[in-house]
């Protein structure tokens, strides 16, 4: 799960722009013709400043996405109706702790320090995907969780595999394997609770209402407010524009959606047959600032949680920190 | 944050997300690569990294983060300090001449040498 999403960049850029005019253009072109050609990039290879700290925070943000997202749903892991599905989240939960491991190591292969980045996270000023400062009030957002949150995480992974950034494109290549696994256990126990009892259903089209602004806040502002340059798209950093990825999102869960009998809430949702786009009224983008600016319904309990595992692991990572030299044997 | 709907949450009684932690440079240990075989015999192959103080919990790590899906008969980890690489951008030392029949079976073709010899009726008759 959880791909960024919408990736959260801070507005103090000024800096690296700058830092930016000094690259030297024989390099940069060199570079470009690389991206051109379709090669990856490797860590050692010169990069421009400013792909090096778009790709850092772009990954970094997805790593500490995909370690906060665990939360909402391993909250349910003792409460999960029955055995398999019980199984099946601890297993999900696991995956997504072991992704923000291999997207933490690709952003360190661009030079940020795990530590460093997990101080950011603590302090703020890191951010992660919005959608997960929102609680899991029943079993049935778990659900929702599991299939429309990882579906719409799915479409901004596969595209985002296909970037220019080796590390990155080879930890999302395995991610996205496993992600298909999470999707189907999510679509599962939806399509379960979709076709229950009158209780059942009810549960889900509340969590579903619930759930549906923080799917479309998903993928990021429109494009047309978009402060995302071009310069990004030709580096092959953002692989696809928010609102074509919400178009792809809607194009192909909606109608998964409408087949079960549930609605969502938007009156205007519809797709344009001549244009091929969907049609919604636009989510409240305010309320998305604010939530990830820090105000939304779970921010503190989420960090608070951090924060706690952070101090109480202490005492075991410090024990481990000096171990003796031991003698080894050649491998092979 | 009393009113949490995580029962967890409410039994830590987290206190508000006010103080500050700090990780200290090196907190996290050092990283190893992992390098992970499917099954006997195979070439072990590299999959990633895992952050551990020695190698022996690195390969716990390991377990834990490669091995848990697909085969996997075995593990090894190597502290990522003690790989050695030429620089990438040294790359144009491996530049080579590509026409390299001269030192491969296809390169010599002997039977249309033989085949042109005999169709000269040069050959001695056989009997």
């Amino acid at each position: 799960m959880y791909g960024g999403g919408y990736i959260f960049d801070e507005p103090n850029r000024k800096q690296q722009r700058e830092e930016q005019l000094h690259d030297d253009p024989e390099k940069l072109a060199a570079f470009e013709d690389r991206i051109t050609r379709g090669e990856k990039i490797e860590p050692g290879d010169w990069m421009p400043a400013e792909y090096r700290r778009q790709l850092i925070r772009l990954i970094e943000q997805h790593a500490h996405s995909e370690i906060i997202g665990a939360l909402p749903e391993g909250t349910w892991i003792t409460r999960a109706p029955g055995f398999k599905r019980k199984l099946a989240l601890i297993a999900k939960v696991q995956d997504e702790i072991g992704h923000g491991q291999l997207l933490y190591n690709a952003a360190e292969t661009l030079g940020k320090s795990r530590e460093a980045m997990i101080n950011d996270l603590l302090s703020g000023k890191s951010k992660y995907s919005n959608v997960f400062n929102y609680p899991a009030e029943t079993w049935a957002d778990v659900t929702v969780i599991g299939f429309l949150i990882d579906a719409a995480a799915i479409v901004n992974q596969i595209a985002n595999s296909k970037g220019s950034y080796g590390p990155y494109c080879r930890a999302l290549e395995r991610i996205c394997y496993e992600e298909s696994f999470h999707l189907k256990q999510g679509h599962d126990a939806f399509i379960e609770l979709a076709t229950g009892t009158p209780e059942q259903k009810a549960m889900l089209q509340d969590a579903l209402n619930r759930w549906w602004q923080p799917i479309m806040h998903f993928f990021g502002p429109p494009d047309k407010n978009s402060t995302h340059s071009e310069k990004l798209m030709q580096w092959k950093v953002k692989m696809a524009s928010n609102d074509d990825m919400r178009n792809q999102f809607l194009d192909t869960y909606v109608p998964k959606i409408w087949e079960l009998g549930l609605t969502l809430p938007d009156p205007l949702l519809k797709k344009n047959d001549s244009t091929g786009k969907w049609e919604y009224s636009d989510p409240d983008w305010d309320l998305f600032f604010k939530v990830i600016n820090g105000d939304g319904p779970c921010n503190q309990e989420r960090l608070s949680v951090r924060k706690w595992a952070e101090e109480h692991g202490r005492w075991v990572r410090k024990a481990l920190m000096n171990p003796t030299q031991q003698k080894t044997v050649p491998a092979a | 944050m009393s009113e949490s709907l995580d029962p967890r949450i409410n039994r830590l009684k987290l206190g508000n997300a006010g103080e500050v932690i700090k990780v200290e440079e090196g907190e996290n240990w050092q990283v190893y690569e992992v390098f992970h075989q499917e099954k006997r015999g195979a070439h072990h192959e590299h999959v990633g990294c895992v952050h551990a103080p020695d190698a022996q919990l690195a390969l716990v790590f390991a377990k834990e983060q490669f091995g848990r899906r697909k085969k996997c008969v075995n593990l090894w980890v190597v502290r990522s300090a003690d790989i050695l690489a030429f620089d990438a951008e040294d790359e144009d030392m491996f530049a080579n001449n590509i026409e390299k029949t001269y030192r491969d079976a296809s390169g010599f073709k002997v039977m249309d040498k033989i085949n042109k010899f005999k169709q000269a009726g040069k050959a001695a008759p056989q009997q």
